[in-house]
């Protein structure tokens, strides 16, 4: 045992730290005094205040899993270009907090020659709300950086842009549980069949009745196999959630060939114009494809270029698709409507179409 | 013992191969790879063994498409939550990675930090972990990734010095999000950063003990454009709002016609009003009919210096959202229209109901229920009860639709809105 953990240091529970220590002067002189901003270039933001003082905030991406040298890189640049005064958005962009307005095209210069992209302000694609995948989540049916650097490439140039009709907030998810969020596009995956039990682990592993407890639809019982305390599954009533598997990981729900993505669309935080939404879904069942997941990067392409080619200015991509009607989403992305995408859960009814209203 | 026998082993010299990782390199975004590799050829730092380890296993899951971690228990003296154990399952393959915990960290309100300190949180990790902080994992905490068990104390004993203390995992109260908001928003309703603490710090003890039955979330968004998706992902959601007049400088507005067009301003902010409370009158001014604004913020986001927000500011309060697990996704449901949030007076208000909701689902919910479901299982006016709240038309899309309800006690129900409203109003029940 090591000297620390004979004589352990009290922690002292100072909880959350006080921010005003970290913010920029003109923040904390201004904090809640501020009139109005505008966006004088993507990735630009500036915010005037009533006593008449001006802040210039820089976003870039970031790869949010970050090395140290990565972090010091931008912290070197905040020290050299800025005032050393930076924050995150909650999708991972640095923001950069300036007083002097002539320092702001040397800082996107020293960002860009860095290799963080400019960007992510208002009708961008902003940077991909993730989650662990497989670098450090214990139930990940993929990969999740990896998934966002792929589809970022890709996207890179509508973060660096604002030419899209609104904000467009993309999600990934690597099981399930949906860590990642709601989105405009939500890329999550979605297992294909019932786990896969070892019934040597189960009763030493598993809290039998908790994992009872969390099946979503009943399918799962106690049962003796081969002699051993287990459990089974009625598999023609499971619906291949995943939820068992974290309380009993002997309930393996990943597989090669079973372990698949799906995309959502139509998700939405804010209460801008209507009320926030869920994402529903696009398609089912595309292959789960590292390293750089062609297959899901496609259909994404899909569907934001016929956003961007229909959508009215300000619609986010729920409000598009309920102008337009989900027939016309389909018809556009090219994807399949299928009996799949009849909900079938809880409060599904309300889902339904009760009307006459019809799209042609 | 100290894992200096890191440093000597001639294994670790040995790079794995990582040909499918090596392909995420190129392309314009930053790539975490490529992070990861320098940290594996920081040759003098002790992670970068571990740092080897690690890449070779994330490669094989990208060869077998598997994950390879499991959970455990961990935690720091004193606390009962806030590591996250991983322990390698192929650990004989990447044995100097085979304990790669987190510690989850809270950021300070509204994600704000100086060079300084994010250079010191990096010199911590560099000395007692591995080099990789993720800014910030999806609850908001900032996540020190990949600790060995030994080093964890130490570790959270340094960040702790530093005045960063951990944030929440299990069955507790957990980590919390506020938006920028009032530190750079004119948007901002509330002091985010005031009540984001406020709540937080007060109820540490069921962060850092976790005793509830399940996770409890506390998110703060200044407006209802809910930069930190508050209704969607928090069991506890503030959101800012105003009671009065939103402010209309008639200037700014026929500025911005002029600039963008009759047509198009109609098109995208008159239109686009969900209460048709705008109209456009003939000299390109503003009228705005209050009474049906429902203080959606879209005129606001569009015309940011024609428009704001009123100056009778707050914010609503709404119970009970969370994703799929496990019966399905859940908004929050709004609870408290307006709360005023000025005073110390008004902030300890909240801390109060705060308390009183943490209380009603400890007392109430059931193993691994979020409170969301708890108001499904008892319904809203069960929880309204337990919470001292009375019911308000601000809480329903609509009244009820089914009969299926006993209703002998409506009179004395009825009586008790009327009391209310002449409260409000500030008249005697029986003045007229």
């Amino acid at each position: 045992m090591s000297e620390a953990q004979e004589k352990p240091r009290t922690a002292d529970e100072v909880g959350v730290p006080d921010h005003h220590q970290y913010m920029h002067p003109l923040l904390n002189k201004n904090h809640g005094n501020w009139d109005y901003h505008d966006r004088p270039r993507a990735g630009v933001l500036r915010h005037v205040s009533k006593s008449g003082d001006v802040v210039f905030s820089v976003r870039a991406g970031t790869q949010r899993q970050m090395d140290v040298y990565t972090i010091r890189k931008l912290c070197d640049i905040g020290d050299e270009y800025g005032d050393g005064h930076v924050r995150f958005t909650t999708r991972s962009n640095i923001e950069y907090i300036i007083a002097d307005e002539a320092k702001v095209a040397p800082m996107i210069e020293a960002l860009e020659e860095a290799g963080f992209p400019v960007g992510g302000t208002g009708a961008s694609v902003s940077m991909i709300s993730h989650t662990q995948g497989w670098l450090h989540c214990d139930i990940p049916g993929t990969d999740a950086s990896g998934v966002v650097k792929g589809l970022m490439d890709y996207l890179h140039k509508e973060f660096i842009q604002e030419r899209m009709p609104n904000r467009v907030r993309i999600t990934t998810s690597c099981c399930q549980i949906n860590c990642g969020g709601q989105g405009d596009i939500a890329i999550n995956v979605q297992y294909t069949k019932p786990p896969t039990i070892n019934h040597d682990l189960v009763a030493n592993v598993c809290e039998r009745p908790a994992v009872v407890a969390r099946c979503p639809v009943a399918a799962i019982r106690p049962a003796m196999v081969d002699g051993k305390p287990s459990l089974e599954i009625d598999e023609k009533k499971c619906v291949c959630c995943g939820a068992c598997y974290p309380p009993c990981p002997p309930m393996q729900i990943n597989g090669a060939d079973s372990t698949k993505i799906a995309i959502w669309v139509g998700g939405k935080h804010s209460n801008a114009r209507s009320k926030p939404t869920f994402h529903k879904l696009a398609i089912a069942n595309l292959p789960n494809n590292p390293p750089h997941w062609p297959e899901v990067g496609a259909v994404v392409r899909k569907i934001i270029e016929a956003y961007k080619a229909d959508a009215k200015d300000w619609e986010r991509m729920g409000e598009w698709i309920d102008r337009i009607g989900w027939k016309a989403f389909f018809d556009m992305t090219d994807l399949a409507f299928t009996k799949h995408h009849l909900d079938t859960w809880t409060g599904a009814r309300k889902n339904m179409n009760s009307s006459s209203h019809i799209h042609f | 013992m100290k894992n200096d026998n890191m440093q000597g082993d001639p294994k670790a010299g040995k790079q794995h191969a990582t040909p499918i990782l090596d392909e995420l390199e190129s392309g314009p975004w930053p790539s975490f790879v490529t992070g990861l590799k320098r940290l594996r050829d920081s040759k003098d730092k002790k992670y970068a063994p571990m740092m080897n380890d690690l890449l070779g296993q994330l490669e094989h899951s990208y060869e077998e498409r598997k994950g390879f971690w499991k959970g455990g228990t961990l935690s720091v003296y004193g606390y009962g939550g806030g590591v996250i154990p991983r322990f390698s399952e192929v650990a004989e393959e990447f044995p100097e990675s085979k304990e790669f915990h987190t510690l989850r960290i809270m950021p300070p309100p509204g994600f704000h930090y100086t060079t300084d300190i994010l250079r010191k949180l990096c010199d911590i990790w560099e000395e007692h972990g591995s080099g990789l902080i993720a800014l910030h994992g999806q609850s908001g905490d900032i996540m020190f990734q990949g600790c060995t068990s030994e080093n964890t104390q130490i570790a959270f004993d340094e960040l702790n010095k530093l005045g960063f203390d951990l944030g929440g995992a299990g069955p507790a109260l957990r980590t919390a999000m506020s938006c920028v908001g009032a530190a750079r928003c004119e948007q901002s309703c509330f002091d985010e950063g005031r009540a984001h603490r406020g709540i937080i710090n007060k109820f540490l003890d069921e962060m850092h003990r976790p005793s509830l039955p399940y996770k409890f979330k506390f998110k703060f968004s200044g407006c209802g454009n809910d930069c930190v998706n508050s209704i969607q992902r928090a069991d506890f959601a503030l959101i800012g709002t105003w009671r009065d007049d939103m402010k209309v400088n008639q200037e700014e507005v026929k500025k911005h016609i002029a600039k963008k067009g009759r047509k198009y301003t109609i098109d995208t902010v008159i239109s686009m009003c969900p209460t048709r409370a705008l109209s456009l009158n003939d000299d390109d001014t503003l009228d705005v009919d209050n009474k049906s604004c429902v203080r959606c913020m879209h005129c606001i986001n569009v015309m940011t210096k024609a428009l704001s927000p009123g100056d009778d500011r707050g914010a609503s309060v709404m119970i009970g959202g969370k994703r799929s697990l496990k019966v399905g996704d859940m908004m929050g449901i709004m609870v408290l229209p307006f709360i005023k949030l000025e005073t110390d007076e008004d902030f300890e208000k909240l801390e109060e109901f705060a308390e009183t909701c943490i209380e009603f689902f400890a007392d109430n919910a059931l193993e691994h229920e979020r409170i969301g479901e708890t108001i499904d299982r008892i319904g809203l006016p069960a929880f309204l009860e337990g919470v001292g709240v009375e019911a308000d038309p601000n809480m329903v899309n609509h009244p009820r639709t089914s009969s299926y309800v006993r209703t002998d006690d409506f009179d004395e129900e009825a009586a008790k809105w009327f009391e209310r409203k002449a409260k409000q109003e500030g008249r005697a029940i029986n003045d007229e």
